[in-house]
């Protein structure tokens, strides 16, 4: 069993890699951008850091693109999106001025209003960033053992708005906005906070993806 | 509002050793990197920032040593700042695990550098550290300048326009210290702390002078400041980061628990 990250030239793949080695130790943890040893993988991830121009960009020049839109497709392989990974997954994002993304799912990305005020009347702070509570809108697998409400980590200023509700697997609400933070359907999860950082919540969360069977 | 604020235990680090410096004098060795790490993240630390304080360039290999030995077990996010100067730099600690890097200096001497960086790794993993010191009379109205060469030299940079311009330049997070509290024990200068944060979109950590947990949370009331960092009282088991987060949680701050 191997479970390749996709190494498209964007993001701290190295985190992601020692966290999934430390709950699953008898995985081999790949960080790949060979389309046959990505193929051959029985589970895959897709991360992403950066702006998301920069993201597909690179997934375009490293030739992956069709290849994530095949594995995409196929529905039979986990695939698990993290932070910008999740994003490239929506139709299109109003980042740089607007970029196509892979169309996976329905919906849209969009960014935080940086003048909402909370309740004390401080500013929300863009990028998000820190601790916040994930609330689950459908059941999952992936969930197994995390309590709704549960805190992950997350560093972002655009979030996704999937269009169908069944394809919202968990969400937040910030600075006015409810944000999709778990989105998914058939064999894919994604998600917009850092499993591989939010301590014992997050490695419980790769531990599922590491046992799902979808 | 359900996003916690956050307590980040700060250690200064030598040739991949611990060492805590009091008004950046003095310094105390406590202990082994890894093995504080490991009992922050017990603690339930929100993030931890490391300082390299390392003078010798040839010893720096030491620091992504040690963050990668931390990388592999802790698994929160990671800060590393000290000495930061090339994107070359900014690289190797990302690899080795660093979730962001904080740059001090070499904003300072060379603004570009910010803004290429956060257009090469993203704004989410550049902290800029505002090191600011205040240079108006008691009575006068506050204003605040940043200091470099840990508060010795002077810029003329007015600090809150300073700020602004950082984010402008692609910083996604602000270390604000002042550098007349820092290693007092007197508390942040929440002054400062408010200014920056009341004229910034981006995140503020308070930094500088926490002597008690009442510290901790005036940063965040009074401060207006998104995460709180501290080392001494943490680094000597006077207080744990549970503790800490106990403290400002009863006084109504949304912390993780």
């Amino acid at each position: 069993m191997t479970i390749a990250i996709i190494d498209y030239g964007m993001g701290n793949l190295h985190s992601v890699a020692k966290a999934i080695e430390h709950v699953s130790p008898d995985e081999r943890v790949t960080i790949t951008r060979d389309a046959r040893a990505i193929k051959g993988a029985s589970r895959v991830v897709l991360p992403g850091q950066g702006a998301i121009r920069d993201c597909m960009g690179e997934l375009e020049r490293t030739e992956l693109t069709g290849l994530v839109k095949e594995l995409l497709a196929d529905a039979s392989k986990p695939l698990l999106g993290i932070c910008v990974g999740q994003q490239m997954l929506m139709d299109k994002s109003e980042e740089n001025g607007g970029v196509r993304c892979l169309g996976y799912l329905p919906g849209r990305v969009t960014r935080f209003d940086d003048t909402a005020l909370d309740e004390q009347g401080q500013r929300l702070k863009v990028p998000h960033m820190g601790w916040n509570r994930v609330h689950q809108h459908h059941m999952h697998p992936l969930w197994e053992g995390i309590p709704t409400g549960e805190r992950f980590y997350f560093v972002h200023s655009y979030f996704v708005q999937a269009d169908d509700d069944a394809h919202a697997l968990g969400y937040i609400d910030y600075a006015g906005s409810r944000a999709h933070v778990a989105t998914g359907r058939d064999a894919v999860f994604a998600v917009q906070f850092h499993p591989e950082k939010s301590a014992d919540a997050g490695l419980r969360l790769l531990a599922n993806f590491v046992a799902w069977s979808p | 509002m359900t996003l916690a604020k956050r307590i980040i235990p700060c250690l200064d680090v030598d040739r991949g050793r611990v060492v805590k410096g009091v008004n950046f004098l003095g310094i105390r060795d406590a202990g082994d990197p890894v093995e504080v790490a490991r009992r922050y993240n017990e603690q339930n630390a929100d993030e931890i920032t490391f300082l390299d304080i390392t003078a010798s360039h040839e010893a720096r290999g030491t620091t992504l040593d040690m963050v990668s030995r931390i990388a592999g077990e802790v698994f929160i996010p990671l800060t590393v700042g000290g000495g930061i100067r090339s994107c070359e730099n900014i690289r190797a600690l990302l690899n080795a695990g660093a979730d962001k890097v904080s740059i001090n200096t070499a904003a300072v001497t060379n603004p570009d550098f910010v803004y290429e960086a956060s257009q090469r790794f993203g704004s989410q993993c550049i902290v800029v550290a505002i090191d600011a010191k205040r240079v108006s009379e008691d009575g006068d109205t506050p204003r605040w300048e940043i200091f470099t060469h840990g508060g010795r030299r002077s810029t003329g940079l007015d600090a809150v326009a300073w700020s602004r311009k950082m984010v402008e330049y692609g910083a996604g997070e602000l270390l604000v210290t002042s550098m007349d509290r820092d290693g007092t024990r007197e508390g942040f200068d929440l002054g400062v702390t408010r200014a920056i944060s009341d004229a910034v979109s981006v995140p503020v950590i308070a930094s500088g002078g926490v002597g008690n947990l009442d510290h901790l949370a005036a940063g965040v009331k009074e401060g207006g400041a998104d995460a709180v960092l501290a080392a001494s009282i943490f680094h000597f088991g006077e207080y744990t980061i549970e503790q800490a987060k106990q403290h400002m949680a009863a006084q109504g701050i949304e912390m993780r628990l």
